[in-house]
Order: structure tokens, then sequence, then C-alpha cells
């Protein structure tokens, strides 16, 4: 369970420059559920979330993640809960690593990193597995650094990195803002697919409608750092798509 | 010929320093020049430990320890303080000129009568190739120990570290703390140089270092070259790749000192050398464009 309780964050504060992000945001995510995020530019989706996984530490209020006190803990250590899909592809991924490295780190995010050597055959031929379940042909290029991967086979590489090792909760930041539609909709199943698996609570961040109405349990939308709408799993199953559309104009 | 071989044991010298470097530069993608001192401290080390009649190997450890503490302070400096690296590394860099002097006592301490790690082994009777065997087995086994690390779960965290910073913190790395360890390594590799050259030339002199990044700097470029050129992939022959750089560098200054170039001109040829080495594939890049 993820809990946020009177969340602020001004970025420059005291500055001419000053922007309030988050305004006295309170919202609990609870276990298994998978909250999709829609809301304009600028509204403060992306904040939230890292303010969450820790990348951002609020101005004021409380984070607590399955009942511990997270609010002054950086985001390295958070991550033993956390995986992250970033909108940037190359965010999420090291790209002069192999794709094998890059797992490996994956495997390890929440164990210590000894001075042995990890990369052996049984764990290549784990990953190699695991690969061949995206049906993208990657499983054979595994020695291949990741940065000579396209968008799309990145960020499905690193949904999958991101339960290589215990998760919790899974966030994606509009993970396919940057792709093209097929390679979207891959991610997007794939996610999907991941999340029912393990059992994930999970927040996605969208621009894109029909993903934000197709997928999650859970949807709210954001505008000027507050939450404006709110649907619980009912109220979002019950919602026709062309009424999401109508909450943007 | 003589004067080629002692270009070459220079280079295998100095190629734990270039090495040093390389993890700094190309690992970690941080600029740090505390290796002019680092380097000296290495020397400073060796010619405190020796006279006193110590096993020179036995002074390997220690010289490894004061050249990681120093590389750890820049470090620290840089991550904690948040201070510019480069600046971070003037800083250690400058105190350390003071710190060697005070350690040395003097300028300069010659290293004459005493055993160092080429008196050992003699099995081509012959002096410069004893030595020049010698540097090699402990560099080769230095390039070893360092490829390992960098395979293990460990050195892929550090390699990722430089290369991805955002990936790292959302995988459960500390980047600082990565940064100290990588700093320390690379400056326990530079004093090593040091150490190595102290017993090469039989003496410290607290000016040794004065430039010397400049040499290992020159050295990752050339090594980069090859690198990129040849498509080596492989950890172990890309630090390989790295001593070649460093004693081809040797080799053209020796080869620009045989021109009848004056001694005291040496730092000067070395800038213009790396100088070269840099804008070359910029100026070679206008032209074919
Ligand atoms: N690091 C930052 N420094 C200053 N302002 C920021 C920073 N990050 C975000 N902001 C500002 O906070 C507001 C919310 O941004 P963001 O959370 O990225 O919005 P969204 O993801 O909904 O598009 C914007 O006005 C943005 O300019
Ligand atoms: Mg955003």
């Amino acid at each position: 369970m993820i809990a946020l309780s009177n969340i602020n964050k001004v970025f420059n504060k005291d500055k001419d420059n000053e922007v309030v992000a988050i305004k006295s945001l309170s919202l609990t995510i609870n276990e298994g559920e998978y909250l999709t995020i829609v809301g304009s530019n600028g509204s403060g989706k992306s904040t939230l979330l890292n303010i969450i996984s820790g990348a951002e530490m609020p101005t004021n209020g409380t984070i607590t993640i399955e009942g511990t006190d997270v609010t002054k803990m950086p985001e390295y250590k958070r991550s033993k809960w956390i995986a992250r899909v970033f909108q940037n592809p190359l965010s999420g991924t090291a790209p002069d690593l192999s794709i094998i490295d890059n797992f490996r780190l994956a495997a390890l995010r929440t164990q210590s990193r000894g001075l042995t050597i990890g990369v052996n055959a049984s764990f290549k031929k784990k990953v190699k597995d695991r690969i061949a379940t995206l049906g993208m042909g990657l499983e054979n290029k595994t020695e291949q650094p990741i940065g000579t991967l396209s968008g799309g086979q990145r960020q499905a590489l690193t949904l999958l990195m991101g339960v290589m090792d215990e998760t919790k909760i899974l966030l994606l930041d509009e993970p396919t803002a940057a792709l093209d539609p097929r390679s979207a909709d891959i991610i997007m199943k794939t996610a999907d697919v991941l999340i029912k698996e393990h059992n994930l609570t999970a927040i996605l961040i969208t621009h894109n409608l029909k993903y934000a109405h197709q997928y999650g349990n859970r949807l709210i939308q954001m505008s000027e750092g507050v939450i404006t709408k709110s649907l619980d799993s009912q109220q979002k199953l019950a919602l026709p798509l062309t009424d999401l559309f109508a909450w943007f104009i | 010929m003589e004067f080629y071989l002692t270009a070459l044991m220079i280079g295998i010298c100095l190629s734990t320093m270039s090495l040093g470097i390389f993890i700094t530069m190309k690992i970690f993608k941080i600029p740090d020049i505390t290796t002019d001192g680092s380097y000296t401290l290495g020397a400073v080390v060796t010619a405190l430990l020796l006279p006193w009649q110590l096993n020179p190997f036995l002074a390997i450890p220690i010289t490894l320890i004061a050249g990681g503490v120093a590389g750890a302070l820049t470090g620290i400096v840089h991550t904690k303080l948040k201070i510019d690296a480069l600046l971070a590394g003037i800083l250690v860099m400058t105190a350390l000129y003071s710190i060697n002097l005070s350690l040395l006592g003097r300028s300069n301490i010659p290293l004459i009568n005493i055993k160092t790690i080429f008196s050992y082994f003699h099995p081509f009777n012959k002096e410069v190739y004893d030595g020049l065997m010698m540097a090699t087995l402990i560099v080769t086994i230095i390039i070893s120990l360092l490829a390992y690390l960098l395979k293990t779960d460990f050195g892929i965290a550090m390699r990722a570290t430089g290369n991805s910073d955002s990936m790292t913190r959302a995988l459960g790395i500390n980047n600082d703390k990565m940064k100290i360890i990588g700093l320390a390594i690379a400056n326990s590799l530079t004093a090593f140089s040091g150490y190595l050259v102290a017993q090469y030339q039989n003496f410290t002199d607290i000016n040794m270092g004065i430039g010397i990044v400049i040499t290992g700097l020159g050295s990752v470029l050339i090594s980069s070259a090859i690198i990129n050129w040849l498509g080596v992939a492989n950890i172990w022959i890309q630090l390989l790749c790295v001593v070649i750089g460093c004693v081809i560098f040797q080799m053209v200054l020796a080869v620009t000192l045989s021109l009848g170039i004056d001694p005291n001109m040496l730092k000067l040829v070395t800038a213009i050398f790396v100088l070269l080495i840099v804008s070359l594939p910029k100026f070679l890049g206008r032209a074919a464009a």
C-alpha cells in the first residue's frame, strides 16, 4: 500500500520562477490496485510519481510504503519495493552495457552486488527464456549493448527488468509516449500481463485516453497539482470512452 | 635501441595510471585530476618505506591504500559537498602537494643501494629486460584483477553508474558510493604507477607528478581510438589497449626527444601531442565533410 498525505511540492521556492507542482494532495493506493493518471501537461503527474519513487522529495507531507515512512528515504533505497519505466526509453537502461548485464543489475535490485561473477550460464538461460516471452526475437541478442536497440525494444526490456527481482510497485510514466503505435500496444499488454502475474501495485501515467480507459482498475485526473476527478473500479468500468474524452474539453 | 626500451618500460610503469584515468574518464565519465598528487604520493610512500628494508612487495598494499584514500577524498568532496569533480580533484591535488612535501621532508630522495621490486628476478641477466619482465608481469596481474572486478556484479554496477545514473538509482545503486569507490580504485592505480616509476628511476621527486594526468589522458585517448577502430567489446582487451596506448604515447615522446628537442620542452611537447590527438579527429572530420 502507498499512502500520500498532504503532499506539497514547490520548485524554486521563493524565487521568481516558483512553481507549485503539487498542492495538499492526499492519496492512498491499495495493494494490487492499478491506478491510471491522466491530466494535461504540467499538471504534476510526473512530480507525483517522482515523489513516490524518491527521485524528488516533497516540500512537506508524508509518504508511507507498506507501512514504512519513506518520506526522507533516498530513491536508491526505496527501490527495494519499486520498479520504474521512464518516459524516455534511454533512462531505464544503461546503453553501453549488454542486455544481459542490464538484466543482471535488475535481478539484484533489492540485493547486494558482490565480487562474484553472476552472469553465468544458468542466469543467461533464465534471461533468454524471459525475453523470449516478448516475442520480439531479442533473446539472441543478449550480448549486444542495449543502446543499439529501438526505443520500443528498450521499453519492453525495461518492463521485464522490473520484475527480475522481488517487486511490489511498478511506476509507469508515459512509457509509450516515445513509441510507434504497434510497440506501444505491445508495451501496454506486457505491462498488464506482468502486473497481474506478479500481483503488482501499479501506477500508469498516460496521455493516451484509449489506454487510460482500457487499462487499470482506478482512474484519476490531475490538474494544477490537485486531483480533480477520481473513479474507483466500478465507476471506471461504467465510464464510456466518450465521457473520458469530454474530461479534456 | 636502449632509448626505445626505456620508453617501453616507462610506458608500462605508467600504464596503471592510465588505467586509473580510463576508469574515471571512460567508465565513470568523471574528469579527475587528483592524479598529479596521487602519483607523487605513491612515489613518496615508496621512498619512505623502502629504505627501511621493507620488502618492496609489502609496500604495494600500503601504496594502494594511500592512493585510494586520496581518490576517496576527491570522491567525497565531489559527491557529498556537491562540488564540481574537476574542482574537487584540483583541491585534493593541491593539498597533496604539501602533504607529499612534508612526508618526504625534502624535495628529492634517492633510492640507491636498496632492494626494489626490480632486484629480485634476473632471468635475462640484463637489467633492461629483467625490469621489463617484472613490470610486465605486475601490470598483467593488475589488468587481470581489474578485468575480473569489472565483470563481477559489483563491476557491472560500477560500469552502469557512469552510463545511466537514473537507471542505477532506480535499481538500488548508491551512485555517490560507487563514484567514491571508483575514484579510490583509480587513484590507487595511479599511486601504483608512482611506486613503479620511483623504483625504476631510483628516486622520488616532489615534482615528478606535475602534468602526469596529461600523459594518462593522452594514453587513454589513443587507446579509445584503437578500441573504437577495432570495435573491441571484451573488457580485458580494452584494458590491454590502454596499456598499448600508454606505450605508444611514450614511444612518440621518445622519438620527438631523439630528434634533439630540449628535454625542458618535454611538458610542452606532451601538451601539444595531446592537443593533436584531441583535435585531429575534428580536423579530419571537417576535411571529409
Ligand atoms: N525539476 C523541476 N524544476 C522546476 N520546475 C519543475 C521541475 N519539475 C517539474 N516542474 C514543474 O512542475 C510542474 C509539474 O510538472 P510535471 O510533474 O512534470 O507535469 P506533468 O508530468 O503532469 O506534465 C510544471 O509546471 C513543471 O514545469
Ligand atoms: Mg510528465
